[in-house]
């Protein structure tokens, strides 16, 4: 208590000083407001996550999964990972929370309380994949921006809502509408109330659809306040950064959404191929849409030792953003020889999928098991890593574990 | 005896010099002794006694095998810099995750200017570019690596 308060005085004090006497928006700092940064938890207590969990920011949160803590077919909560762009939301007030739907293209501009949205509209529930636009950002070469993703950025958890095609029907949809955004509560890093920290959103065609939710439960519950609480829209199989979290406004625009992190390089990669390390403008991106095909070897955990002729079970989930995996295979060969792996079916559209061989190994040795999904276009993962794009997007090289025999 | 104008100014001047000079020392020597008498003065009238607690390991500026301990960030020229100006909106983690070039740090600070309310950073900004592309820059990784940190174990059947 002494130390922390200490601790909390001279940082407070030397940031006034450095930055030169004012804390940048230190104005609308509330009152006894302990920065995060400050307040030293410990994140794996505070949003119950695995201790495995990997850290890779703490302002703002950024977290992820390793492979083998994914190998529920639904995701816990203590196996999600955590993307956050902006600080969480403080003082949430249930009663006070209000959705408004508004924009260019709306008929009706139109408020809604959380109980009527509940109340209202019809609930629906669905197995969801979410993934983050950047995971597997940390192998691109030459390097790119932001977080560094592995492997464990992607979830697919139950979610529970109201569908988000409802609730814009019911305020009223123009005839000339092409997009919707989001509005939510998060901060912005500096603070500025005056900037969102991201407001995302996608063409009426995907918010359209049956399976893309107003959600305010996750597997049962309310929805842990990392991954939005009390109202998150969920739209599965495209870039998470879509799925925004405490939602307090819907915009029906008239023309591709620009909100934050809808313009410059965010969330999109060059329209055409382009060679490692190029540079590209602005306009020659293209907003990412589906996410690619792609999968994990959930179990066992990299690094297991067999003996000779004991069999290896391998199991895991592949999806395939807006399409089905049709086709899984695996190779201990590195990709030489390929044999399949059973498969099933998406318990729902955009949930993904669960796949299972049983491998036997000819020698002593090290091996890696690569994991390869096709989707229903015939398109597979690659095993090198895919185009190259300056913000890093869209790895979906295959996963592999190593393995040995002896 | 009547002095020059010419002569006499420059005499002013130096002893006002000398008389300025000779009350800082003096009041410098004073502080001194009155710190040697009563090393707590300082202390007790600036930061509340209840703050006195704090002992060396806890100090936040602690290096160790040259890691800058409360950031995680290397100890090199440039480093209270980089503490000062890059870790009040997001956390160093962010910052030691990435690889850039001495061009990419920079692009990036634009962008933070742009569009994150980054401040001007003055003089500063070439000590921190300088810093940030000597000891986070970019590593040749190829087209894919290999697996590493693996833990191995006995997988029973």
């Amino acid at each position: 208590m002494k130390r922390r308060n200490f601790v909390k005085k001279v940082t407070l004090g030397s940031l006034a000083t450095l930055i030169g006497a004012d804390i940048v928006f230190g104005a609308t700092m509330p009152n006894g407001y302990t920065p995060l940064a400050l307040s030293d938890p410990d994140p794996f207590k505070l949003f119950g996550l695995d201790t495995e969990m990997v850290l890779l920011n703490d302002k703002p949160w950024n977290i992820e999964a390793k492979a083998h803590l994914l190998n529920d077919n639904i995701t816990p909560n203590s196996a999600m990972f955590i993307r956050n762009n902006g600080l969480i939301p403080e003082n949430i007030n249930l009663n006070e929370w209000r959705l408004t739907i508004d924009g260019e293209s709306v008929k009706q501009k139109k408020t809604y309380t959380l109980k009527e949205l509940k109340e209202k509209f019809t609930h629906y529930s669905y197995q969801l994949t979410l993934e983050c636009g950047g995971n597997g950002r940390s192998e691109f070469n030459p390097p790119a921006k932001g977080n560094q993703w592995t492997i464990g950025a992607v979830s697919c958890a139950q979610w529970t809502g109201v569908r988000l095609k409802d609730v814009l029907e019911d305020a009223g949809i123009k005839s000339d509408a092409i997009y919707i955004g989001y509005h939510a509560a998060d901060i912005h890093l500096s603070r500025d109330p005056k900037k969102e920290p991201i407001s995302r959103g996608a063409p009426m065609a995907k918010a359209l659809q049956d399976e893309t939710l107003l959600a305010f439960q996750m597997n049962d519950e309310d929805i842990p306040i990392a991954h939005g609480y009390p109202l998150r829209l969920v739209a599965g199989g495209w870039p998470a950064s879509v799925s925004g979290k405490w939602i307090t406004g819907i915009s029906i625009r008239n023309k591709i959404h620009d909100g934050t992190k809808m313009k410059g390089k965010a969330y999109r990669v060059p329209c055409n191929p382009v060679a490692p390390g190029d540079k590209v403008k602005g306009e020659d991106m293209c907003i990412i849409e589906s996410m690619p095909v792609k999968s994990l070897i959930t179990n066992p955990k990299t690094g297991a030792i067999i003996k000779k002729g004991q069999k290896l079970h391998i199991n895991g989930h592949a999806w395939a953003g807006e399409l089905t995996v049709a086709k899984m295979e695996y190779s201990i060969d590195f990709g030489a020889t390929w044999e399949k792996c059973s498969i099933n079916q998406p318990v729902n559209r955009l949930a993904w999928q669960h796949f299972s061989a049983s491998i036997s190994f000819p020698e002593n040795g090290y091996y890696e098991v690569w994991a390869r999904a096709t989707d229903t276009n015939g398109v597979s993962q690659p095993m090198l890593l895919p185009g190259w794009n300056p913000k890093g997007y869209l790895n979906n090289a295959c996963h592999r574990i190593a393995i040995k025999v002896n | 005896m009547k002095l020059p104008k010419e002569f006499k100014n420059p005499i002013k001047d130096l002893y006002t010099i000398i008389t300025s000079m000779s009350l800082v020392i003096g009041i410098g020597i004073l502080a001194c002794i009155l710190l040697l008498v009563n090393p707590e003065i300082i202390e007790s009238t600036m930061i509340d006694s209840e703050y006195l607690t704090v002992t060396a390991e806890e100090n936040e500026d602690k290096i160790e095998n040259g890691i800058h301990i409360r950031t995680g960030f290397v100890d090199d020229k440039g480093l209270i810099e980089t503490i000062n100006n890059c870790t009040n909106c997001h956390s160093s983690k962010l910052v030691i995750q990435n690889r850039m070039s001495k061009e990419q740090w920079i692009a990036t600070i634009r962008w933070m200017q742009k569009t994150q309310n980054l401040w001007d950073l003055g003089r500063n900004e070439e000590i921190i570019v300088n810093y940030l592309s000597k000891n986070y820059a970019p590593i040749k990784k190829g087209r894919r690596e290999n697996l590493t940190n693996i833990n191995w174990y006995q997988l029973e059947n």
